[in-house]
């Protein structure tokens, strides 16, 4: 009642941007998940002591539909890797992906040998955050939440092609690909303007 | 009783069989037996009253080398009533990998064969349902062989680093 007085007479002006992007990153609602030691630090994190609650993302879901951030926590063996592409395609977009650890990241210390590891999560989906440490601590995880949603904020509803997130839409092989392709094309057109310089040359020697 | 006992009671019940006891290496004595003998040998042990080794503690997969080419299985028993335990193994030649299987003897065997034909190749003759059981069943290869190449692509994700 006395919020209704208080409010019943005032307009609040702002962008939609502003507003979708407030309740999107302080939301974030994770999906229940683990894979290794690092979801040990992923449920301290959630716990009582640290309490990840206080960020907005302290209701992990127990299915990918109702998920807006997947925390890739431990070891993705390519057994585990064909699911979890899979789990990432059910969730509904917006969704942001959490790469925690050095497993996650890069295949950790399972980088050489270890002929059953994806060398990285980044290689079947796009990545937002990557957090070090294996495993890292759970204030770590935190730092890397709120990094998340920092970058959440800089997000627009509008043109969401051109901010910072065209990268994070494609997984790191896509991106490389992109990236192969468009140099590809600048050295092709680089070789036509110079083809077409020379047989200009050859044009004016001629006649000579 | 000891590994030394053991062996003779086999060696008198199974002959030729036996191959022969180790004392120099470290850790438990293990007696060696024959591939094709492997089974009955261990129902023996099973099934006699004076040794009743009713417990496989572990049954492991080991890769002699490239140079011998050869594959080894070992067998940890254990006799609860008697505190014993006792260490068999058995080598098959690599391009031939087969052994009966002890899985009706012990049900610990079932799925201690499945890792083994899943890391080695090892085929156990007589096992119910010899499948992969920790790599996907579309995998190629037998990764803890030590000829094992890795491969460069799993259903279009890249392997190496």
């Amino acid at each position: 009642m006395i919020l209704d007085e208080k409010l019943d007479k005032n307009v609040i002006v702002t962008s939609v941007d502003a507003v979708a992007n407030w309740a999107r990153s302080s939301a974030l609602w994770p999906m229940t998940f683990g894979l290794a030691c690092c979801a040990i630090e992923f449920m301290a994190a959630a716990a009582s002591n640290y309490d990840l609650d206080r960020f907005g993302a302290g209701v992990p879901r127990a299915t990918p539909r109702q998920s807006d951030l997947m925390v890739i926590s431990g070891t993705v063996t390519l057994k585990m890797a064909t699911r979890i592409k899979r789990l990432y395609e059910q969730m509904p977009e917006p969704k942001y992906v959490i790469s925690m650890g050095s497993c996650a990241t890069s295949g950790g210390p399972y980088w050489q040998h270890g002929y059953h590891v994806l060398k990285g999560v980044d290689r079947i989906i796009p990545v937002d955050v990557y957090v070090p440490g294996c495993p890292p601590r759970p204030e770590a995880l935190i730092e890397g939440l709120l990094k998340l949603q920092e970058k959440i904020k800089t997000q627009t509803v509008a043109k969401r092609t051109n901010a910072p997130f065209l990268k994070r839409l494609f997984t790191k092989t896509e991106w490389y690909e992109i990236e192969k392709a468009e140099k590809a094309e600048k050295a092709e057109s680089a070789e036509e303007e110079t083809e077409t310089t020379t047989s200009e040359d050859e044009n004016t020697e001629n006649p000579a | 009783m000891n590994a030394e006992e053991i062996y003779q009671i086999l060696s008198d019940k199974f002959g030729e069989s036996i191959l022969g006891y180790d004392t120099e290496l470290a850790g438990d004595t293990c007696i060696q037996i024959a591939p094709t003998a492997i089974a009955e040998v261990c129902q023996y042990l099973a099934e006699t009253d004076t040794l009743a080794f009713d417990s496989l503690m572990c049954l492991s997969g080991v890769d002699l080398g490239v140079k011998e080419e050869e594959l080894s299985v070992v067998y940890h028993l254990y006799a609860m009533q008697h505190r014993q335990s006792v260490v068999l193994k058995t080598s098959v030649s690599k391009t031939d990998a087969h052994l009966p299987t002890v899985s009706y003897i012990w049900k610990t065997a079932d799925w201690h064969e499945r890792e083994t034909y899943d890391l080695y190749g090892i085929l156990f003759e007589g096992h119910t349902d010899l499948r992969r059981i920790l790599l996907p069943d579309d995998w190629e290869g037998y990764p803890l062989r030590k000829d094992y190449q890795e491969p460069d692509f799993y259903r279009g994700m890249r392997v190496p680093y």
